[in-house]
């Protein structure tokens, strides 16, 4: 060690450990995120060529943005698409996983077994799998070929049951809310994998003395749920809502358009730029806004 | 094993329960039970019937015969068992040699980022620096920006590649085309800003936090230096934490199709190649039937035995390690 650094105090030397360790990830940020993302920023306010000799730019002001926002024909679709998608789901399979981990916390035989079931979704609901199994065709025509009179049963089902929530007196919203979740729970369980595992993480480190505490005073285990499970795993809702919306990125019709419109046909990257802005800049309020609901409700210890 | 009167208590009284109730009628709590466990394992069953069904249908339907498409009789049950379907399609596949590139870059970059998120998430979690604050929030951001926001310049930027003019000097003014090679992916682990590595830093973080610092300190009052207290004491403790950051960057680089499609030019590993496997097969099946005519369904059959042979190594992957997972997930810090 140089002389000069013996000098230094124990709190200054743990200082440049610490800036020694984490240089791997600055050097990376610095070169693969922070110098791309101002980039972008740049491009999407410029008309970007590409030429034998180099990069071409010229200022064009908001002129992308424009474009996206009025004139450019899919954008606007598909960003509403995408988001509602988003805020309808998001609900969804946090509640969802929430429930699924309760019961894959509770004990039963052949639990392991449903445990690995349940985490299967992981590995193999994302990406290229995902999106070729909704677009099959022998699948889908094996699976309507093979149960008629079945899918007519579950179509009666489904309908009856929104009849029996409408007449008992449940906003119409919510009644169509429940019934398309039951109808897209394929699309839910596979969405909902890493989440049951942080919700089953996150019961797991609940004190099992709160629970007999409750049960020794006389309360159900429907109460000791709203009142001990829930406000224990409430950080965690925050961290799958964060979780879930970042997964939704990965792999939706946003990714192919901003891609179609950089290296398609007409290799505008200044547009899709400016689109891959305002679409961060929409889900970044969203998240804003959820954290800060959520957070409001949150339970820290 | 010292129990606390209060939980003696409640053995005894659940003791009396027990007794009261096999000398009574079933009383209804019992009943209450009994119909929850009935409820719970028919929504366990059914849903994971709902996860397994896809898989058990792609099964069913690689292993069948072209002539048994057409057979009403036969349902999910292949009535000629053949393998004809994984040949066709591994030979206009690729396939080992697809899976193999595949292997090579999951794996590659499977070890980069777990190495540099850990190095990264100790940094965070164990030093206190100006401004280490403001930069865990800058790891944050990172998982929160879509890559889609970036991906023009990073692409441009893997195309002529170049370290602050650096390269540049050496070779005329021009970067290095990265594109086609695998070097963007194993840049970008080794820097732990690869596929989703900002989870990963969270999670190693976390993870550290959780370890007792006695431990670090009485290897610092023994003489270990910091590299030694992280290699030889920090990273054994971290076993829960590497498996499932390990597993995680596995699997997702082996699924992406996003950078797969963006830095290699051909389809070269299992994702990119599934991606176009119905092209590909399409094509070859019109060039063999002469007339150009193709029969969906039976293309579809193949297109399915191509997402079969794509999944089957995570599958075979996923058994062995699952056990260890699932219970490491649960002492893994991501639960902060």
């Amino acid at each position: 060690m140089l002389p000069k650094l013996k000098k230094l105090s124990l709190e200054e030397r743990k200082g440049l450990w610490g800036w020694a360790f984490i240089s791997p990830w600055l050097i990376g940020f610095i070169l693969l995120f922070a110098v791309p993302l101002l980039q972008s920023l740049r491009y999407s306010f410029s008309k970007l060529t590409l030429s034998p000799t180099g990069i071409h730019l010229e200022y064009l002001g908001f002129a992308n943005y424009e474009e996206a926002l009025t004139k450019n024909v899919a954008f606007n679709k598909t960003l509403i698409e995408v988001v509602v998608n988003m805020v309808v789901n998001v609900p969804l399979i946090v509640i969802f996983s929430l429930f699924i981990a309760t019961i894959l916390n509770q004990k039963f035989r052949g639990r392991m077994v449903a445990r690995a079931i349940f985490f299967l979704p992981v590995i193999l609901a994302s990406g290229v799998i995902a999106s070729i199994e909704s677009g099959d065709f022998l699948q889908s025509a094996m699976m309507g070929a093979g149960g008629e009179e079945e899918q007519a049963g579950t179509g009666l089902r489904s309908f009856e049951l929104q009849k029996l929530l409408l007449e008992a007196g449940l906003n119409e919203f919510i009644v169509n809310y429940l019934t398309g979740a039951v109808n897209r729970i394929y699309e839910i369980v596979s969405a909902s994998g890493v989440q049951i595992i942080i919700f089953l993480a996150g019961l797991q480190s609940i004190s099992p003395q709160l629970y007999e505490v409750a049960k020794i005073e006389g309360a159900t285990s429907y109460e000791s749920f709203w009142k001990i499970t829930l406000p224990m795993i409430s950080p965690l809702i925050l961290t799958n809502v964060i979780y879930s919306v970042i997964d939704s990125f990965t792999d939706n019709k946003m990714t192919t358009l901003l891609r179609s419109t950089a290296f398609g046909k007409t290799f505008d990257y200044g547009l899709s730029g400016a689109m891959a802005w305002i679409y961060f800049l929409v889900i970044s309020v969203i998240l804003l806004i959820s954290t800060f609901f959520i957070s409001k409700k949150v339970f820290y210890q | 094993m010292e129990r606390t009167v209060l939980e003696e208590k409640s053995i005894a009284i659940n003791k009396v329960k027990t007794r009261k109730e096999r000398h009574f009628s079933i009383p209804f709590e019992k009943m209450k039970s009994m119909a929850w466990t009935l409820v719970r394992s028919v929504l366990i069953i059914g849903l994971s019937f709902v996860i397994l069904y896809p898989i058990i249908l792609k099964v069913s339907i690689a292993f069948k015969h072209k002539s048994d498409l057409y057979d009403p009789n036969v349902m999910y049950i292949p009535r000629h068992f053949t393998l004809e379907n994984f040949k066709y399609v591994m030979e206009s596949m690729n396939y080992f040699k697809v899976v193999w590139n595949s292997f090579l870059l999951s794996g590659s970059t499977m070890l980069l980022t777990t190495i540099s998120c850990a190095l990264v998430g100790y940094g965070f979690a164990r030093f206190k620096f100006r401004g280490s604050n403001i930069l865990f929030a800058l790891v944050i951001l990172t998982i929160l920006v879509p890559p889609q926001t970036i991906m023009v310049p990073t692409y441009l930027q893997y195309r002529n590649f170049d370290v602050f003019g650096i390269i540049g000097l050496f070779n005329g003014g021009e970067g290095i085309k990265l594109l086609g090679t695998f070097w963007p992916f194993i840049i970008s682990s080794a820097t732990a800003m690869g596929l989703k590595a900002g989870l990963f830093i969270f999670i190693f973080r976390q993870f550290f936090k959780g370890v007792p610092r006695e431990i670090e300190e009485a290897a610092l009052v023994d003489g270990a230096g910091v590299f030694k207290i992280f290699f030889r004491i920090m990273l054994p403790n971290a076993i829960p934490a590497i498996i499932t950051v390990m597993l995680f960057s596995f699997v997702w680089q082996w699924n992406d199709t996003y950078f797969t499609t963006m830095f290699l030019e051909s389809a070269s590993v299992i994702s990119s190649q599934v991606q176009i496997a119905g092209a590909t097969l399409a094509s070859k099946l019109s060039a063999a039937s002469g007339s150009g005519q193709i029969d969906p369904f039976y293309l579809s059959m193949l297109v399915n035995t191509s997402v079969l042979l794509a999944i089957t190594p995570l599958i075979i992957l996923y058994l062995f390690v699952q056990r260890h997972f699932v219970e490491s997930v649960e002492r893994t810090g991501i639960v902060g």
